[in-house]
Order: structure tokens, then C-alpha cells, then sequence
């Protein structure tokens, strides 16, 4: 075992609902992860300095206002330019059916759409990060 | 016929009140008695703050509406007033609200995507053209860059002859609860408090019939907060505002009948009634006995109450209907004076036309056919509403005492400490409901196989958006550059010499300079807010 499974969730954009990203913080704790959590209106060179920082393994993006094709294509690419070396990328929030294809194509590892039980996100993580 | 001894499951609300079974004259006896009940629109407004309430005087209809640019949003307005809406309630974009121009890089996919995008009184001009500003009460629902959208709309009625003295309407502008939910937070806590009483000062003496304030317990009921909680920071948060304009000398009564409220109504629908009977009464008391407020006005709680988004479920979202409607029942039961229905695709989408006319007949079938608006407060003097009242306002006194005790709702939001606590809230409400421990029908209760149902937005126009910042230039290029410079000027020295800031901000966008040029000025002066990040 090689310690706990880190986790950044971050808030890209203007979006100021903060609930659900809370939670998913709180559930991964209760998980037994380490977890980050960035605050509201990061910039995606932000965030994606804040996953190298903290040596995230999942970088968690949430995003409620509809903007999540543009940002989560910003993150990705400013985690590739700042070498981040983690596991997966993952995006929860109010997320269309019609757009997961497209996120994944970008790059996201998975999609959790509010509502998603906490279980479902924990047990992606730990089958992705294997620790 | 059970037996008087049998044990039955304690039933008990959120806000930590325990419910009998029955309950008898001597039940609210034992809670305080009648005394405080009252009349209606007689101190302390327990029954309501009219005398006659809705058989004189029905509840607004003001759905929460605005996207795209200030064009579409002025269809929407016009569809919305046609269809018998009383009242507009304007959203604004991310942008908009977070002091940023169309143009902003922080703003890109973002422009009218959550609301209308205003940059200059240009598209406030726009959005209004036509609509009588002296007969719709607009509620304007902003609360960071409050001071330029609120600018906006007073040059605006000024403009077309409308005197700020008989102007209504209010604007959210309550940044404290910003910092609790909903996060359109700029600048640091003291200057944003600040900035608050300037608009409470500035509407005191030139817009007197206006609510420049409206308290919204709902973020904060919404983030996790319990029925209880939500009434007691809404007014822990009034106070601290009335509390920093006393200080700089302003007359109570006309500080305080420029508040409003704006509060939840999701849950227990009993426990809603009883938040606002008690709620009411306890306002009254505050202001009278705690800032010797006597302008009545002032000492009647005006509300705005009907949203309960948290309540709503994306699983068999038809149902959301059926709570919008008690939702509705409960605010006309609370004695609200506006409504603004959630829509029952408000869990995966920004409302609909379908769904917001939907929330507006709701509204409407109440008042018209089943009989709401017949009488003053139909559930007084019940045994069971008034000992519930009375419970709930020890239950609200004793957070307001426990909020004192810490320091202040100031000092517990500035440290992060309310945040923290309500989320700790909100995940044990989640957990609960996900382990089937709260029943929620359609999520852990009733369950059934559905066809996948999208979340849906508004398609995004990056033309519209592009459109915005074409519209953005053109008025840049139009205006007396040195003008908006001069007024700049003016609102830098008003803003660091602690002068109010809004006649200078009423120069600034006169000039027609733009929400994010004014908000830059003021972060020039106050910097920018750190949201302290506490679980």
C-alpha cells in the first residue's frame, strides 16, 4: 500500500454552487482519501498547478453551469502543460447525456451527473487508482 | 383504538422540533400561549403583515427569468407579463453577476448562458424598453455587482422619467450569504459589507419605496442549513447590515423598511408555516426592542418565498410538479407577499417556457380556484400551528443566541465556520437520503426503472455571446471616453476616501461604463475576496 488515493476536486469557471463538490469531498473522505478541494472560480492553469502541487492521483472537476465542454477541454490541456503525472480526470455536475461521448473523447475518465450515488464515484476512483 | 401508552416512532422536523401526536389546548399553553399570535398587520404580524392580507392584496407572481442578451430576456419579460405575471425577478449571467465584462477571458462560454449578459446601461436600456417601471416591480437578482446593475436600473428609470422617489422593486444584494452559497462573491467581506450599506444609505434618502436588500435565508437553506437555521441567519444577516448602517449614523426606520427577505420553502410544509409565523414575529421584536425601530413598514417581514430547488429530485421529475404546488401552498400559507415557484426541471435544467408557465398557472389555480386568498391566516388557531410556532421561535432565538455567543454571523462566515457547519449538514442530509434513511419518493421510496432522462441547457450561442461583445465594443466606441474616465476617477476617490459609492457609480454608468470597468475600480480599492475553505 502505498498511502491514500489524493483527490483535487476543483470549481473551473464562474459557477458558484458548491454543494454537490462539497459533498463529493465529503464522501471521499469518508472513503478514506486525501482530499483538496480548490474553492470557487479557479482558472484551469490554476487548478491544474494546484494537481501537480498536491501530487493529486484524480483531479475532480465540478460544474453546474453548462459550460463543461469548454472548461474541462481547458483543464486537460493545461494539466498536460504542466506535466501532471495522476491518474484520471473525472467531471460531476449537471452534465447532458448527449455531451459524455465528447467529454470522454477529450479525455475525461468519467462523467458523474448530480445525483449519482456517492458509492458509484468512490468505488471509479479506487478501481481506477489502484494503490 | 390504540392505547394511550403505545409507543410510536418519534416524529421529528429538521429544525430539531418533536411532534406530538395530538395536540391540545393545554399543548400551546405550555409552549407560550396565544398571546404573541395577534392580528394581522398589527404588531408583532405573527398572522401576517396587511391587515386583510390576500383578500385585499393577493401575492406577486415574479418567476425567475433572463438568458441570453438583454433582447431575448425582453421577450421572455413581455411573454412572462402577457401571461398575467405580476412582477419580474431578472437572472443575469455568471459574468454579469461576478463583475465581468462579455469580453472578460474568465467570461468566455459563459456569456448568457445563465441569465442575461449586461455590460453597460445600454442592455439594461434594452431589456426594460417599453415595460412600465412605475406599474411591474422588477427584483433585480444580483448581489456582488450590485452597486453597477443597481446604478443601472435607477439611471435607467430616471432616464425615461420615472422618479427614483416612487420607484419599488428590490434588488438580492446580499453578499453575506454569498459567501455561505451561491458564490457570486467579489471583493473581501468588510468592503462588500460596506458597499451593502452604501446602497442601504443611498435608497434611504433617494429611493425610499425601493428594498435596495433582500435577506436570502434560502442560499443558505439550500447549502444544508435546517428550516430553524435558515430564519435565524436571515436575520442574524439583516441585523449585521442594519447594525453597520446605525453605526454610520443612519436613521433606523428607514434602514430598516428598506429589507426584504427571501427564504426556502422546501420540506415539511408545517414546519415552513411555522418558520414564517415565527419568523415574522420575531423581526418585529428584534427591531423594536433591540434598535427601537417603531416606522411599522419597517417591523413587518416582506418576502419573497416559493423556490425550494433542493427540494426537487431529477428522478421522476414530473413529481416536482406536485411539490412546486405544495411548495406554493406552503408560502401562501406562511403569508408571503411574492412568489417565484421553482419549475420542476429546475433539477436538471434552467426552467423551461413549458415548465415556468406551469409554475405560474400553479400559482395561479391557488389564488383563483381553491380558495387561498379567502382569509387572513386560515391555520391560526390551531393548536398544533401555534405551539409550533411558538417552538419554532425559541428554536430560532436560541441559534441567534448561539450565533452571538461565537461572535457574530459576521465573524462565523468570514471564518468559514457557518459554510462548514451547514455542509456538514447538507452531507449527513445526503447520506441519509442515499442509505434510505429519509424517505424522498421516486429516489429511495417508489423507485422505478426510467428511460435515461437528459439534463438540458439552453443551447449555448457562441454567436450570441460573440454578438454581446460586438454590442460591448460598439458602446465602448460610442461614449465620451474622457467622460467615463472622470467618472471612473470619481468612483476611485468615493470608494478609497469611504465616501458612498453609488452617486458616483450612478456618474459611472450614466457614462455607460461597464460592469466589469466599475467592479475592476472597486477591486482596485478593496482587492479581492479569499474564500477560507473549511470542512
Amino acid at each position: 500500500m502505498a498511502g491514500k488515493i489524493r483527490v483535487l476536486i476543483g470549481k473551473p469557471g464562474l459557477d458558484g454552487h458548491d454543494v454537490g463538490a462539497k459533498l463529493v469531498c465529503r464522501a471521499l473522505m469518508a472513503a478514506g482519501m486525501e482530499v483538496v478541494y480548490t474553492g470557487l472560480r479557479q482558472s484551469p492553469q490554476a487548478i491544474a498547478r494546484t494537481a501537480v502541487e498536491e501530487q493529486a492521483d484524480v483531479v475532480g472537476l465540478s460544474i453546474l453551469s453548462g459550460a463543461h465542454l469548454p472548461l474541462c477541454r481547458k483543464v486537460i490541456d493545461e494539466l498536460g502543460r504542466a506535466g501532471w503525472e495522476g491518474s484520471c480526470l473525472l467531471v460531476g455536475g449537471n452534465i447532458p447525456r448527449r455531451d459524455h461521448r465528447q467529454l470522454e473523447e477529450l479525455g475525461v475518465a468519467g462523467v458523474f451527473p448530480t445525483g449519482t450515488p456517492f458509492g458509484e464515484i468512490t468505488a471509479f476512483i479506487e478501481e481506477k487508482v489502484k494503490k | 383504538m390504540s392505547s394511550p401508552d403505545e409507543k410510536l416512532p418519534p416524529v421529528v422536523w429538521e429544525s430539531g422540533i418533536e411532534i406530538e401526536p395530538v395536540y391540545r389546548p393545554e399543548d400551546v399553553e405550555r409552549s407560550g400561549g396565544l398571546e404573541a399570535v395577534g392580528d394581522s398587520g398589527e404588531y408583532p404580524y405573527t398572522r401576517g403583515v396587511h391587515p386583510l392580507m390576500y383578500r385585499k392584496r393577493p401575492w406577486t407572481m415574479r418567476q425567475y427569468s433572463g438568458f441570453g442578451t438583454a433582447a431575448e430576456t425582453h421577450e421572455r419579460f413581455l411573454w412572462l407579463l402577457e401571461h398575467g405575471q405580476t412582477g419580474l425577478n431578472v437572472a443575469f449571467d455568471l459574468p454579469t453577476q461576478c463583475g465581468l465584462d462579455s469580453d472578460d477571458p474568465m467570461a468566455e462560454g459563459e456569456v448568457g448562458r445563465v441569465g442575461m449578459a449586461v455590460d453597460t446601461l445600454a442592455d439594461m436600456e434594452e431589456a426594460f424598453a417599453g415595460i412600465d417601471l412605475d406599474r411591474v416591480t422588477v427584483s433585480l437578482t444580483i448581489n456582488g455587482s450590485a452597486v453597477a446593475i443597481m446604478a443601472m436600473y435607477f439611471a435607467l428609470a430616471r432616464k425615461r422619467g420615472f422618479p427614483l422617489e416612487k420607484l419599488r422593486g428590490n434588488c438580492q444584494n446580499d453578499i453575506l450569504k454569498e459567501f455561505v452559497g451561491r458564490g457570486t462573491w467579489i471583493f473581501p467581506a468588510e468592503p462588500s459589507i460596506r458597499l451593502v450599506v452604501d446602497t442601504m444609505e443611498f435608497c434611504a434618502r433617494r429611493v425610499p419605496r425601493y428594498s435596495p436588500v433582500s435577506v436570502c435565508g434560502y442560499h443558505i437553506r439550500e447549502s444544508g442549513a435546517t428550516p430553524a437555521q435558515e430564519m435565524a441567519c436571515g436575520l442574524a444577516i439583516a441585523c449585521a447590515y442594519l447594525e453597520r448602517a446605525l453605526e454610520r449614523g443612519l436613521d433606523a426606520d428607514a434602514v430598516a423598511a428598506g429589507i426584504t427577505f427571501n427564504f426556502d420553502i422546501h420540506g415539511n410544509l408545517w414546519e415552513q408555516v411555522a418558520k414564517f409565523r415565527a419568523g415574522r414575529r420575531l423581526w418585529a421584536r428584534l427591531l423594536r426592542e433591540r434598535y427601537g425601530v417603531s416606522n411599522s413598514r419597517a417591523l413587518k417581514l416582506r418576502m419573497i418565498a416559493g423556490g425550494g430547488g433542493g427540494g426537487l429530485t431529477i428522478q421522476q421529475p414530473e413529481n416536482n410538479i406536485v411539490r412546486g404546488a405544495y411548495y406554493a401552498l406552503a408560502s401562501a400559507l406562511g403569508g408571503t407577499q411574492t412568489m417565484a415557484l421553482c419549475s420542476y426541471d429546475e433539477a436538471y435544467t434552467i426552467p423551461s417556457e413549458h415548465a415556468a408557465k406551469l409554475s405560474l398557472r400553479t400559482m395561479q389555480i391557488l389564488m383563483h380556484e381553491v380558495g387561498l386568498c379567502d382569509t387572513v391566516d386560515p391555520l391560526a388557531g390551531s393548536w398544533f400551528v401555534e405551539s409550533t410556532t411558538n417552538l419554532m421561535e425559541k428554536k430560532i432565538l436560541d441559534i441567534l443566541d448561539d450565533i452571538e455567543r461565537q461572535g457574530g454571523i459576521v465573524k462565523s462566515i468570514a471564518e468559514g465556520r457557518l459554510q462548514a457547519e451547514v455542509n456538514r449538514q447538507a452531507w449527513e442530509r445526503e447520506r441519509r437520503i442515499q442509505a434510505g434513511e429519509i424517505p424522498k419518493v421516486g429516489v429511495n421510496l417508489f423507485v422505478e426503472q426510467e428511460a435515461e432522462r437528459d439534463i438540458e441547457f439552453h443551447p449555448y450561442r457562441e454567436q450570441e455571446a460573440r454578438r454581446q461583445i460586438e454590442r460591448l465594443n460598439h458602446v465602448r466606441a460610442e461614449r465620451d471616453a474622457a467622460a467615463v474616465e472622470r467618472a471612473l476617477d470619481g468612483l476611485h476617490r468615493a470608494a478609497a476616501a469611504g465616501e458612498n459609492v453609488m452617486p458616483a457609480a450612478m456618474d459611472a454608468v450614466e457614462a455607460y461604463a461597464s460592469v466589469g470597468e466599475i467592479c475592476g475600480v472597486l477591486k482596485d480599492v478593496f482587492g479581492t475576496y479569499r474564500e477560507p475553505i473549511r470542512f
